[in-house]
């Protein structure tokens, strides 16, 4: 705790705080192509994570007439969430919470066993900055050329090159944002309403936002909105601990550094030789241009291309592969130590973080199953809280909220119990022989004004427990509201 | 500008050849890192973004108003016109309700929850100081839930009292006060024929003597409005004596007041002030409060 890290001697003159220029230009990075199995994971990553944002609107899902047939949909006006054979009403946002709730635990989970997986697989920002610079790779070509192309004049080629590059991107991140807006309304016809200028004024501003956004951070911030704006890895650095797998150079074993031929001289003459070549494939790869054999960094995203690159060098040296991996802390320190190696994915965050996601997980499909389709509220009049009638009987009001979440319209058969001689008027209805029958629109609440009345001469002060039902006149399902009825 | 300097230490910091700012917590000290140049860029578009704003849009404090801006934009205007809007946008809905007569309007569930919304709200708006934000009415305010009605409690009754009002000045407004009988009566009368009232309701003895002269008195001073039943006769809004609902209290010190001082509580008449269709909205919240008679 005590040795402090700077030691005070002479500054050079570079390094002193009033010679320090008031901003840093950006190092541009030429990140390398490179092949090898984590590559190939991530190719298949983004196919897959892109291919279900830009298409997944254009899935239908039949629910029947008068309900929109898109299964994935943000119904804003009409207030209703559609996933699929799921609908959510706005009193059930919880599971949208739930769904947040448990987005995070996953986290937590990922980053216990394997550190920044997400950054390096899975976040938007990676994926669609390997997708950007993939297009760039593709018209510039790789990192010598456009080193040596954007280090020269400008010619017709280089133009030609940015031009096209340029134009594919903002192709990308116009087709991003308008991929967006599909999921608030009804695809198809909003594709038509926008080829031809007809579509609401918010959909073109989210257009051009998420056009403007995608183009600006996968184009032209990439690493440095992890680097600078993201603040996952600060809190994501609180979260790991020494059991977790990042991607480690494995330093015992490389160094000292030198050439394939230095190497096998000194292991001739028995002296220490390590496997690293010293070769900066693993810099040239990374894209966030960082040197994984300085050490676990903020600035890297884990995404384990350094990795490849690595391993098709060992393979060219013959030596073995993993001279950069996964690997943990912990198991690094073993091996130094010469130590048995330690393995532990199963420990106690990790169990506790499973343990959580199981059991919200398993809670949000539980109550997702049995909810019912549908529902009853009620509310008490508050002014007056009873009123005497002429005949000297008794009546309370009450407001009574009818839910129907079924796509079909449905007759409730309205009931209550708990009040001696008591009858029950809905008003705007006329009751029939199984008594007060409120008919529910499909997918739709209905709010009716219900009054109880009782003849019964009741005990002063008497507040006596009333229970609503309404019972569907077909399935004979129920639903049921308590409240009470007052008297003076 | 140099004083944030001056707190430099001259330190740099051995692993990354930066010179630190001399800010230091718990032994570790901040490195002298210039900002990127993007971070700055936005920071200084924020500033230029500021002097078009104060330039734009009402923004300074002078000494009795504010600078108001070259768009001449204010929130003031800006809720005005969103106003304006959603009238437009309520108008549409509220021809329905114009067109449909109030007995439609209760048996369309669509339209009944649409006027009990719109009612609901005009209630809130203009009838609630007085008869309370559920109309459960208060001293002198009738109660509109129940099913007592001084001027009749039927839709067409209701749309008649709330568009003309009582003893409001209205020509077509309803009419007619509890006469002041303190002069006309002596306070033994007076008495007797409380006594009597009360009886009706079931809330005394019928057969007292004082009750016995009270019906001879009411007979004599009170029939002529009330009936001879005392059931009150609702051309003249005179209130029914036998149910046990009071306006004004039904206790006998209150009876007598009320007998000696005469009534005449008034309701303001709302055409003019409501639209044809609001009040509509309001009859029929008014008449589900409590389903009328
Ligand atoms: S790629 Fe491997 S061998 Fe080459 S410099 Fe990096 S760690 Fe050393
Ligand atoms: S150091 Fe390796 S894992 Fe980290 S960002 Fe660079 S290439 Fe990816």
């Amino acid at each position: 705790m005590t040795a402090p890290a700077v030691k005070t001697k002479t500054p050079p003159a570079a390094a002193s705080a009033d010679d320090a220029p008031l901003y840093e230009a950006r190092r541009q990075i030429y990140p390398q192509s490179v092949r090898g199995r984590l590559r190939t994971i991530k190719w298949i990553v983004l196919a897959v994570t892109l291919g279900i944002y830009y298409f997944l609107p254009f899935v239908r899902w039949n629910r029947g007439p008068g309900a929109p047939d898109q299964a994935v949909l943000i119904d804003f006006p009409a207030r209703r969430f559609y996933f699929f054979f799921i609908e959510i009403w706005p009193q059930e946002f919880y599971y949208v919470a739930g769904l947040l709730i448990l987005a995070a635990l996953i986290l937590f989970l990922m980053n216990a066993v394997a550190g920044r997986v997400w950054c390096g697989y899975l976040c938007p920002q990676t994926v669609w900055t390997d997708l950007f610079m993939a297009v760039e790779r593709l018209i510039e070509g790789d990192r010598r050329q456009r080193m040596v192309e954007d280090a020269g004049p400008w010619t017709l080629d280089k133009f030609a090159h940015k031009l096209m590059k340029h134009s594919v991107w903002l192709l990308i991140a116009w087709w991003t944002g308008g991929a967006w807006v599909l999921y608030f309304a009804d695809a198809p016809t909003l594709v038509h309403e926008l080829a031809t200028f007809q579509a609401p004024t918010v959909a073109y501003v989210a257009i051009f936002t998420l056009t403007f956004t995608t183009y600006s951070l996968a184009g032209h911030m990439r690493e440095q909105v992890c680097t600078y704006m993201c603040p996952w890895p600060r809190i994501q650095a609180a979260l790991t601990d020494e059991y977790a797998l990042n991607v480690t150079y494995r330093y015992d074993r490389g160094e000292p550094r030198g050439s394939v031929k230095k190497a096998a001289a000194a292991r001739a003459e028995g002296k220490p030789a390590g496997d690293c070549i010293d070769c900066h494939q693993c810099v040239n790869v990374c894209p966030t241009g960082v040197d994984i054999r300085q050490g676990l960094q903020l600035a890297c995203i884990q995404c384990g291309l350094c990795i490849d690159a690595c391993n098709n060098i060992m393979d060219k040296v013959d030596r073995p592969r993993g001279l950069i991996a996964y690997e943990s802390e912990a198991n690094l320190e073993a091996r130094v130590a010469g130590k048995p190696p330690v393995r532990r994915i199963v420990r106690p965050r990790t169990i506790l973080y499973t343990a959580l996601i199981v059991f919200a997980g398993g809670l949000m499909l539980f109550t997702l199953a049995n909810r019912a389709n549908e529902g009853l509220n009620a509310i008490h009049d508050r002014n007056p809280l009873f009123v005497k009638l002429s005949d000297g009987s008794l009546r309370n009001a009450y407001t009574l909220r009818l839910i129907n979440k079924d796509l079909a319209e449905r007759g409730f058969i309205l009931t209550a119990t708990g009040v001696p001689g008591a009858t029950l008027s809905v008003v705007g209805t006329e009751g029939g022989p199984e008594g007060e029958v409120v008919t529910v629109g499909p997918d739709q609440t209905r709010e009716v004004r219900v009054l109880l009345t009782t003849k019964d001469r009741l005990a002063p002060g008497t507040s006596l427990p009333v229970t609503f039902q309404i019972r569907d006149q077909k399935s004979g399902a129920t639903a049921t509201a308590v409240d009470h009825f007052i008297g003076p | 500008m140099s004083t944030a300097h001056d707190s430099h230490d001259g330190a740099v910091d051995t692993a990354t050849g930066v010179s630190t700012t001399g800010h230091e917590w718990d032994g570790i000290r901040e490195l002298n890192n210039p900002l990127p140049r993007w971070w700055l860029w936005v920071f200084y578009a924020t500033i230029v973004w500021a002097f078009g704003y104060w330039v734009l849009y009402p923004a300074w404090p002078l000494i009795s108003s504010h600078t108001t801006g070259l768009l001449g934009w204010n929130s003031r205007s800006a809720v005005a016109m969103q106003l304006q809007d959603l009238q437009a946008l309520r108008a549409e809905t509220s021809m329905r309700l114009t067109n449909a007569s109030l007995e439609e309007i209760e048996k369309t569930p669509d339209l009944l929850s649409l006027a009990r919304a719109e009612g609901r709200v005009a209630f809130a708006d203009n009838c609630a100081p007085c008869h309370g934000a559920g109309g459960g009415g208060a001293k002198g305010f009738p109660n509109l839930n129940d099913d007592d009605w001084l001027w009749g409690g039927t839709l067409a009754d209701i749309q008649q009292t709330i568009t003309h009002g009582i003893r409001s000045g209205d020509d077509e407004g309803h009419q007619g006060n509890m006469t002041p009988f303190g002069g006309v009566l002596s306070k033994a009368d007076i008495s007797a024929a409380a006594d009597y009232v009360l009886s009706l309701s079931g809330a005394g003895p019928a057969d007292t003597p004082s009750a016995k002269k009270g019906a001879a008195v009411f007979a004599a001073n009170c029939a002529v409005c009330h009936g001879a039943d005392g059931k009150g006769k609702q051309e003249l809004g005179s209130k029914n004596l036998t149910d046990g609902i009071w306006l004004y209290g039904g206790d006998k010190a209150t009876i007598m007041q009320t007998i000696t001082n005469g009534r005449g509580g008034v309701m303001p008449a709302w055409a003019g002030r409501l639209s044809p269709t609001t009040i509509k909205a309001l009859t029929v919240y008014v008449h589900t409060l409590g389903g009328g008679q």
